[in-house]
């Protein structure tokens, strides 16, 4: 009984200085900013993935510089952590909330519900054509930027064989896939497509163990859109013969992971769509309550330069991405599209 | 005697913590970061404000029930690492009653919850089995079955549940979900749920299982010494098996209620949450008795959440918390090695004499 009196105590006293320090912090907490404010949230990749949350990052900070903006990121280690993440940032009434990646299609409108008033982005979804009023969705044509990659690679093979790893397969790694084999099937249509997914956005064992196997098997040229999988692609394209075998990065210019074997990237221009959207926001230029689909017309899509790739393979590409934009090409955005095409 | 014991594991889990809260200070004074203005972050963040109490307790429910679940296994002598797997199950199983069955309010959580629960308690029922009649190490069979677990929940995430074109499956209904307006409303619309209550009542029932009633005794029993338990005529085979039951079912609630009453969904998951595996350091500083493991969850809870607000406030990396965790458990285990030792010379001791 003693023992518990005491517990009771020691409670209660913990109680009252809980309240005390409560009050106490409100008071500081509070600096009254009066400029545009951006929150970013990432999802469980963190700041420095070398990916899709960094670019973000950088997008943001973009705006910081040039547009004098006060930015702010949460990093999240857990699925359930969107929503605490997402709503700190909303109590402090930030201008604009960025939520990077499909992930956060289910907490975006629960939160963007309960704060009208503060605006949210969403990158990667575009929240099932159902979007808040208080919410900007934007989405990449990331099967037209595949589709050039793909004319790069049936142009560049030698052997006719070209392989595909994917992270996850979700319909948004399979939009990837399909326009990537649908550029090839253009560009070369001897060339065979390869296809494996890693189902994973961080096992870059995994991803080498893909890559040595279709290197093996005669590939020479493999397009990634796997996250962090991807650096498994750059390690093991590296210990092959130089100018034979050949890697395509995404997202960002990764050429930097191994300078003589990267052909192009898959560049999504994530941070210009950012710095743009936060600025129009800004300037009062856009209205909230859409879904905007950026794609080369935005100049938000393209391959990164290369000096790897020839003049031809580049004037080929520039044709096809001319089509693509006069809307002479189609290019298919899921697998029952490819089927059909041409 | 076992006053003193218990006495002890309260000291020794307030040494611990003490000793790993310096360790994580000096961490952060290493690397540049004001330890103070970090720990003030972590409290305040995690505890002054209604929404982040709220959402403290909802980080806290899941580790009570997987604390409690690798608890009660040890108590049987078996380290039950298959919480993880457990609670995907559940997770599944919940979200099939969620959305495939059409059943009135207050009944379809509760048909909800139990399925849930139980199908952890299959989950924990498979290495239980092995273990008991073909006498396989549980640890190896819980660590495949989380994989197992992991990647099938993924399949049927993506190939069956999921929306056209998303990955994550449609949201559970509300007559299926444990959150309650009263609750939201006290923790200004937090996503506190009623798992709590689940979590605390699991925790008395544990209680009252293993030192009120005769099966408790037996489980006990075979945890200290198999060999004596059975020659005592205990059926040590059928305590393994069981103590694995309660525990999937324990983890079980844990998945129930992060799927109902948190999330509401299950997306493709690349890997694990990490809240069973918490769920081992939970019970190990809890000392495996249920007011404990509340006390230790609690903190777990508390560290977990409030270190999203440290790198908020105080630009604190929230990974230097894991430090503090990790050392939590370090100090914990060395000591609780230490008081075995301890304990095992004074019985040699008074044998000799």
């Amino acid at each position: 009984m003693k023992k518990r009196s005491w517990l009771a105590l020691m409670l209660s006293s913990v109680l009252v200085l809980a309240a005390g320090c409560s009050t106490s912090q409100q008071g500081g907490g509070n600096d009254k900013n009066a400029g545009f404010k951006l929150g970013l949230v990432t999802d469980t990749g963190g700041l420095n993935d070398q990916s899709f949350n960094q670019i973000s990052w950088e997008g943001a900070k973009r705006a910081e510089k040039e547009l004098k903006v006060d930015i702010k990121a949460l990093e999240s280690k857990r699925d359930e952590d969107y929503v605490p993440n997402l709503t700190k940032f909303a109590r402090e009434k930030r201008d604009i909330i960025w939520a990077t990646g499909f992930k956060f299609e289910k907490p975006i409108p629960e939160v963007a519900d309960q704060f009208p008033k503060v605006h949210f982005g969403i990158v990667d979804s575009n929240l099932g054509g159902k979007v808040p009023k208080n919410v900007i969705a934007v989405t990449f044509k990331e099967h037209e930027g595949s589709f050039l990659a793909g004319v790069a690679a049936a142009l560049t093979t030698k052997s006719n064989k070209i392989g595909y790893i994917g992270g996850i397969s979700s319909p948004l790694i399979k939009k990837f896939e399909s326009g990537f084999r649908a550029g090839v099937q253009a560009a070369n249509p001897k060339a065979q497509v390869q296809v494996a997914y890693a189902e994973s956005f961080t096992d870059v064992t995994k991803g080498r163990s893909l890559a040595k196997n279709m290197y093996n098997g005669g590939v020479d040229v493999i397009f990634h859109a796997s996250g962090g999988v991807g650096k498994g692609l750059f390690d093991e394209v590296k210990t092959r013969e130089k100018g034979k075998f050949w890697a395509i990065g995404v997202d960002m210019d990764q050429s930097a992971l191994a300078p003589d074997h990267t052909l192009t990237s898959m560049v999504k221009r994530v941070d210009t769509a950012i710095f743009n959207i936060t600025k129009d926001l800004k300037d009062k230029k856009l209205e909230a309550g859409k879904h905007l689909d950026l794609g080369f017309k935005e100049d938000a899509l393209g391959l990164a330069d290369s000096k790897h790739m020839s003049d031809d393979v580049k004037k080929k590409v520039e044709e096809f991405k001319q089509k693509i934009i006069k809307g002479e090409i189609k290019v298919p955005k899921d697998e029952n599209e490819l089927k059909s095409f041409k | 005697m076992s006053q003193l014991n218990k006495q002890s594991t309260i000291v020794t889990a307030l040494i611990s913590i003490f000793l790993a809260m310096i360790i994580g200070s000096i961490a952060m004074q290493v690397a540049g970061y004001n330890p103070f203005a970090a720990y003030q972050a972590l409290f305040v963040g995690s505890l002054f404000q209604a929404f982040d109490l709220g959402e403290t307790i909802r980080t806290t429910t899941p580790l009570i029930l997987t604390g409690l679940a690798v608890a009660i296994a040890f108590r049987t002598g078996l380290f039950n690492i298959g919480v993880e797997g457990q609670m995907i199950v559940a997770q599944l199983a919940s979200l099939l009653v969620g959305i495939k069955l059409n059943l009135p309010p207050v009944l379809h959580m509760i048909v909800a919850v139990l399925v849930g629960g139980i199908a952890g308690a299959i989950w924990g029922f498979i290495p239980g089995f092995l273990k008991a009649v073909r006498g396989v190490n549980e640890v190896i069979i819980c660590i495949m079955m989380n994989f197992i677990a992991l990647y099938l929940s993924n399949v049927l995430v993506r190939n069956w549940l999921s929306e056209q074109g998303t990955d994550s499956t449609p949201k559970i209904p509300e007559s299926a979900s444990l959150r309650v307006d009263f609750l939201s409303e006290m923790f200004d619309s937090s996503r506190v749920h009623l798992g709590i209550i689940i979590a605390l009542i699991m925790a008395f029932v544990m209680y009252i299982l293993l030192w009120k009633t005769k099966r408790g005794y037996e489980l006990r029993a075979v945890g200290y010494n198999p060999s004596a338990a059975e020659y005592a005529g205990i059926n040590v085979k059928r305590n393994i098996i069981l103590s694995m039951v309660i525990s999937g079912f324990f983890a079980g609630l844990a998945g129930a209620g992060e799927l109902l009453g948190t999330q509401g969904y299950m997306a493709i998951q690349s890997a694990f949450t990490g809240i069973g595996f918490d769920g081992i350091a939970v019970a190990l500083l809890g000392a495996n008795t249920p007011i404990g493991v509340i006390l230790a969850a609690l903190l777990f809870g508390v560290l977990t959440y409030g270190s999203q607000n440290m790198e908020h406030v105080a630009q604190v990396p929230p990974e230097l918390i894991r430090v503090v965790v990790a050392a939590i458990i370090f100090f914990v285990a060395a000591n609780i090695s230490g008081i075995l030792l301890g304990a095992v010379k004074k019985k040699r001791r008074a044998k000799e004499s």
